[in-house]
Parts: C-alpha cells; structure tokens; sequence
C-alpha cells in the first residue's frame, strides 16, 4: 500500500501514466468540441435555414 | 450497495491503479455490441448526416454505455466482490477505490449527454439520459436486487441504443427503430436466462433473485421458450415494415429456427438442475448445462448477425423488401 507522500516508484509510475491519460482526454475532448463547433457553424453559413 | 467494504484486503494489497483498469470500468465488451447497434439504427434512419457529427454521436452513445458501466461497478462492488465472474473487476479487486468509479461514471453521464446536445440534438441527448439513468438506478439500483424480472424490464436500457442512432440521424424515432429496439428486448431474457441456468449458484449465494433462483430451473427453462417464440417472430418482422431486405429476411428467418431449436432443446433438457451427491455429479452438470451454453452462445451470434445483415444491406444500397 502507498500514500502520496511515500509511494513505491511502480504506484508513482502507474500515477504518471494515469495523469497523462486524463490529460490526453482532456485535450481530446478540447479538440472535439472545436471540431463539433465549426462543423455546425460551417453547415448553418452554408445552409442558413431562411 | 457497500461502497467497498467488501474490499478493504483487496485494496490493501493490490497493485496500483493503472489506467486500463478505467477502461475496463467502461465495459468494453457491452460497449462494443451498444456501438454496433447505435451505428445501425443511425444508417437505417436514411437520413443524411455529417460524418464527423455521425461519429461524435456514437461516440456519446459509446461513451454513455461506459459511463453507465462505471455507476454499475461503483454500486455493485460488494456482490461483485463474492461472484467468481466478478470478482476480478476493478473496485472488488481494490485497484479503484469505489468513489473514483463513481466520480468517472458521473463525469462520463455529463460530457457524453452534454455533447450529443451540442453536437446532435436534444432527442438524442433526452433519449441517452434516459438510457444512463434507467441502467444505474432503475436497474442497478433498484431491480437488480429486488425482483427475478431485472433483466426483462432492464434490458430496456441495452435496447435503447439503436433508437437513439435513429434519433441522432433523423431528430425522430419512428415504429422500424422501436421494432430495432423490441428485437434487443425480447431477445435479453433467453440469452441472459441461458447464461443463469449454469451460473446461478453465484447469484444465489450474493442474494441476487435471478429467475433460476427465485421460480427454480424448470420455470425459468418455460420461460426462455416462451420469451423466445415471440423473440423471433419480431427479429423477422423488419423484413416485413421496409426495414430489412432479402439478406435480412434469410439470415433472420434461418438463425431464427435455429435460435428456437436451440431453446427446445434447453426446455427438454435439464439445464440448472442441481446434479445431486452422486459420483457422477460433476460431469451431470457439464452435460447439463451444454444446452444452456449453446443457446447463450447463439444467442449473442444471431443478434449480431440480425444488425450486421440490417448494416450490410444499407452500406451495399440493397433495397427493403416491398410485401
């Protein structure tokens, strides 16, 4: 068992690895929503419903 | 539910989390069949629609499944915890503390819901909602533990994703996706009741009131039969709405007499029938069960194969039948 103060070089590897994960779906998540943004401004400049 | 006291020996021993060990709160497996039949229903809908839009919805329905996955993990850690199936997932094991599978799962709900508004539309967004909540609470929470009927009126949640496909392409749910979404329902009891009939004792000794377990083997042999003479005839029916073609049609008929042969023999058989103290017993149990087995087994064939032929004939533009 390991705390944050003094844990075992594999629970501080395992931490690396998961804090790289979640900052690789955050950015990720970043990139869909800009993606998501322009696509649907895109369709309503071509097709502005009026 | 008991968060992880179940697991304080798990948790004091285990490796540190890594994070395929959130993935697999996800479950990837169930994932991948709600994926396959979300992306039906939305090419079934006819409707034509970004590809980058198309792709973010099922991502959301992907990412929806997973997160309801994770609530279900979170709140069953402590029978998962004492079922030999079980007991090797994330938070029984101790390599997640049971707070972070919820915090994931909560999460999860919220960007997966919270995108298919921005990105689709509110019926898509609504009927995903519904889904996540139906699964963690009405099922996991509530069913589940309460009634030999969980699996029936829960199953609804594993056969909501093609309808919302069908909402994310077309803004509407009209009766061929609700026919998708019957297919899934009245499939989920003879393929989950099959797969009781040989797993029982588990449930039993965690309290779980699966149909085997409450009415006995025999009822619950009825009842796959029952469940799945009406289960076929509406596998077919598509062909008959302008939903499905002629592959449609003989894959769904053939499988289907296939699929009702198999549970004939389970009602004949002697599947979940306890094999007594003789020396013979354990081998009793194995060839007892095998009826059950290959149901189940063909069971998860026939359903894959009755979306992929439905996938098949809109991706190849091979028209509907007209009768």
């Amino acid at each position: 068992m390991s705390d944050g103060f003094n844990e075992s070089p594999e629970a501080a590897k395992a931490r690396r690895r998961r804090s790289l994960a979640i900052a690789l779906a955050l950015a990720a998540f970043v990139v869909l929503v800009f993606v998501v943004t322009i696509v649907r401004i895109k369709g309503h400049v071509v097709d502005p419903g009026f | 539910m008991a968060e992880t006291a179940a697991t304080p020996d798990a948790a004091a021993h285990a490796a540190p989390a890594r994070w395929q060990d959130y993935v697999a709160l996800l479950k990837p497996r169930v994932m991948s069949l709600v994926v396959f039949t979300g992306l039906t229903g939305l090419v079934c809908a006819r409707t034509p629609m970004n590809p980058v839009l198309a792709g973010v919805a099922i991502l959301c329905i992907a990412v929806g499944a997973g997160a309801s996955g994770a609530l279900n993990m979170w709140y069953d850690a402590d029978i998962d915890a004492r079922m030999r199936r079980t007991r090797g997932r994330p938070v029984p094991a101790g390599r997640v503390q049971g707070a972070d599978a919820l915090g994931l799962g909560i999460t999860l709900s919220i960007l997966s819901v919270g995108l298919m508004v921005l990105a689709v539309n509110l019926l898509a967004a609504a009927l995903l909602a519904f889904t996540i909540a139906f699964y963690a609470v009405v099922y996991t929470m509530w069913l589940k533990r309460s009634t030999p009927q969980n699996i029936v009126i829960g199953g609804l949640a594993g056969a909501l994703p093609p309808v919302i496909g069908w909402a994310a392409a077309s803004g509407s749910t009209p009766l061929n996706a609700w026919l998708l979404c019957a297919i899934i329902f009245l499939w989920t009891p003879p393929h989950f009741w099959s797969l009781s009939l040989y797993t029982s004792e588990d449930y039993a000794k965690v309290g779980v009131p699966m149909m085997p377990v409450v009415k006995g083997a025999a009822s619950t042999r009825r009842q796959i039969l029952a469940y799945s003479l009406v289960f076929v005839p509406v596998a077919v029916a598509p062909a008959f709405t302008g939903l499905g073609g002629g592959l449609y049609l003989a894959v769904s008929g053939l499988g289907g007499l296939a699929f009702i042969g198999l549970a004939v023999r389970v009602f004949l058989g002697r599947a979940g029938e306890a094999a007594g103290d003789r020396a013979e017993g354990l081998y009793d149990v194995k060839a007892n069960a095998k009826d059950a087995r290959n149901l189940f087994a063909f069971s998860i064939l026939y359903l894959f194969a009755l979306f992929a032929a439905l996938l098949a004939e809109r991706l190849a533009g091979m028209p509907a039948l007209r009768l």
